[in-house]
């Protein structure tokens, strides 16, 4: 077991995987950096660090640098998979997806169902998501429910360094399109990691506290608000279970219904604005599949429904935080 | 064309705002003062500021990530600028632009932009509004060299052709879309020949020069107001500063940044033209720059203390609620 960051597994994996498939490529903007510059390639290695060192080591073949480009990025992996490669395309923030939704949404999802079952597309498009940099409207936004809500893709986004390794191998062997959305603020988590080859399935949840009074369900960046929130409630004598979803499409039903069916109370966090959410998915699910088990209204901690303001106090007060997930909890608790 | 003196006067100074807000945000960056993602436009003074002296309030201008320079110049208010990069409440925006997406209507200034290529539809339409109203307003999309890889760019061309609208493409090249060469991302090596193949005028200045900046602008702008279509500008320029502030730069030839601020600096190139010609004296330009400091000085001591946004106020200016 090594301890290493999110951002050093992600550098890792994608190393190994390189490595181990010779028909592997990757794309993006300034994955490498410096292409036609004086101060030469392997300038930058991504701006989020995860990209260092593969240029050197599987060449500008392989290790493709792009211009700014986001649909043509994306179509480029999407026709090199149909064509036999298996492709990683990085958009550097996951907010740029609107300039290539089309490719993502009526390309690489549609494949294999439109095209009678003939066609794979193997590839897994990274991006980095979130708020908590203070980087405003256009660089700061949590889109996993766009990609959730979307036949034909599966939606990851790890929260430990361990799962970022098991995550990242498995989308990169998985010959179905991946999301996998990199949190900004957890490029930096520390933890344990298994050696060797490591494997996830998708559609696993991992539980992050186990208790019995609330369930609370979140995913990515809110996920380490959840646990601060579970944490300082236990001061209280009040145990919660964390269920981190780690993957959101496919999703762990059936530990999240276990979980509420044993707390009979469910919180969901999700850094997202509220409607069409993960939150409502969630509640959704629970109202539908447990309702005789819940003893209170299900609560929802959403990001409000409006763009992400630039501003520390405005940001502060846009994301979910441990105050808000554990005054949730404790309305469920509450009750009647 | 002889500016007259007053012109001059305040093409300079406008020039020297830029520099003076790029270089002291640069310092405060640096401390941890300021929030967020910031690109600097020092080094590119000449374009904003050669473009937008031709322009009036009722002229549109569409701007990119790096657009302070492009604020300043269309004449947005530098102490409100200042506030809204500090996050403040009081900033041109309440503080939920920040650095990257300022705007000012009042000022036909319609935004800074944090999407690579985005800009240059949203000058199309505002070229169409101006054709509409047909009062001779033109509409600018400042474009960089990367944004001219960008498919949304190529349309917005084509459709300024198609609608043949007032729309003026400035595509500043400074040479580095991000962290990657100009040399290596753009295929052709030729920015301005994109929007040729569309079928439009492309006039080529250098843009580190005002004065040649200018009156390639003011040949564009007159062919624009005088019902003519697009036309599209390129200015090969430098930016003294990373992409973004805390960029390393490790992608910069030795000595480029010296070099380039000895050599290419619009404001040096700017003094010494009009010393030479007589036009103004040391005294004068001295005294704007004076002047400049001591605003950008109370810009940011105004900013530093600026009241903060209230919690409650990420619920304002939405139009739906849940």
């Amino acid at each position: 077991m090594a301890q290493l960051t999110i951002r050093e597994v992600i550098n890792q994996v994608l190393h190994a995987e390189m490595e181990r498939d010779s028909n592997l490529i990757m794309l993006g903007e300034d994955i490498v950096g410096g292409a036609g510059t004086a101060g030469g390639q392997e300038a930058i290695g991504g701006i989020w660090g995860t990209s260092t060192g593969l240029y050197d080591k599987f060449g500008a073949g392989r290790v493709i640098d792009t211009p700014i480009s986001e649909a043509t990025i994306i179509g480029t992996a999407a026709g090199a998979a149909l064509a036999g490669k298996r492709a990683i395309a990085e958009i550097m923030f996951a907010d740029f997806v609107g300039v290539c939704m089309d490719q993502i949404y009526n390309q690489v999802a549609k494949f294999r169902y439109m095209f009678g079952g003939h066609s794979t597309c193997p590839i897994v498009i990274r991006m980095a998501y979130g708020a908590g940099l203070n980087a405003a409207a256009q660089h700061s936004q949590a889109v996993y429910p766009l990609f959730t809500s979307i036949p034909g893709i599966k939606v990851v986004m790890p929260t430990t360094a361990a799962d970022a390794k098991g995550l990242l191998t498995q989308a990169i062997r998985d010959d179905d399109p991946v999301i996998f959305l990199e949190g900004k603020m957890l490029y930096g988590v520390k933890g344990e990691v298994p050696d060797g080859e490591y494997l996830l399935p998708f559609g696993q949840a991992r539980l992050a506290r186990e208790g019995s009074d609330v369930s609370i369900v979140t995913c990515g960046q809110m996920v380490m608000f959840a646990e601060a929130a579970a944490d300082a409630m236990a001061k209280d004598g009040i145990s919660c279970d964390v269920i981190d979803i780690r993957t959101s499409s496919p999703m762990d039903e059936e530990a999240i219904l276990d979980s509420v069916e044993n707390t009979g109370r469910l919180v969901v966090v999700d850094e997202s604005p509220p409607r069409c959410s993960l939150a409502t998915d969630i509640a959704g699910l629970v109202a539908s599949r447990a309702f005789s088990s819940l003893k209170a209204p299900i609560e929802m901690v959403t990001a409000p429904h409006t763009p992400i303001p630039f501003a520390r106090e405005l940001e502060r007060a846009y994301l979910p935080n441990p105050t808000s997930i554990e005054a949730a909890a404790r309305r469920t608790l509450g009750y009647r | 064309m002889q500016l007259p003196r007053e012109a001059l006067l305040r093409a300079y100074r406008q020039m020297k705002t830029i520099r003076e807000f790029e270089e002291r945000l640069h310092t405060e960056i640096a401390k941890g003062e300021i929030a967020g993602f910031t690109h600097l436009y020092g080094g590119q003074e000449a374009v904003a500021v050669g473009v937008c002296e031709n322009l009036t309030d009722n002229d549109y201008i569409v701007s990119t990530h790096r657009g302070h320079g492009h604020c300043i110049a269309k004449g947005c208010d530098v102490k409100g600028m200042m506030l809204e990069i500090y996050g403040r409440r009081d900033g041109l925006c309440k503080g939920r632009a920040g650095s990257m997406h300022i705007a000012d209507f009042s000022k036909g200034m319609l935004g800074a932009n944090g999407i690579v290529g985005a800009g240059a539809p949203l000058a199309v339409g505002a070229g169409l509004a101006a054709k509409l109203d047909g009062e001779g307003s033109v509409s600018i999309a400042f474009s960089g060299d990367g944004a001219c890889n960008q498919g949304t760019t190529f349309e917005a061309l084509n459709m300024a052709v198609v609608l043949k609208l007032p729309v003026i493409f400035v595509f500043e090249n400074n040479h580095y879309s991000e962290h990657t060469g100009a040399s290596y991302a753009v295929g052709s090596g030729d920015v301005g020949a994109r929007a040729a193949a569309f079928g439009m005028k492309v006039i080529k200045g250098n843009g580190c020069d005002f004065f040649d900046s200018y009156e390639v602008m003011r040949e564009a702008v007159e062919h624009c107001r005088a019902g003519n279509g697009p036309i599209s500008v390129e200015l090969d320029t430098e930016r003294f500063f990373g992409h973004f502030e805390g960029d390393p730069q490790r992608y910069r030839g030795k000595g480029e940044l010296d070099r380039i601020r000895e050599q290419r600096d619009c404001l040096k190139a700017f003094r010494s033209r009009v010393l030479e010609a007589g036009l103004l004296t040391e005294e004068a330009l001295d005294q704007v720059d004076a002047e400049v400091l001591a605003l950008i000085e109370e810009s940011v001591d105004g900013a530093r203390v600026g009241p903060v946004s209230l919690p409650e106020q990420v619920l304002e200016d939405v139009y739906i609620s849940y």
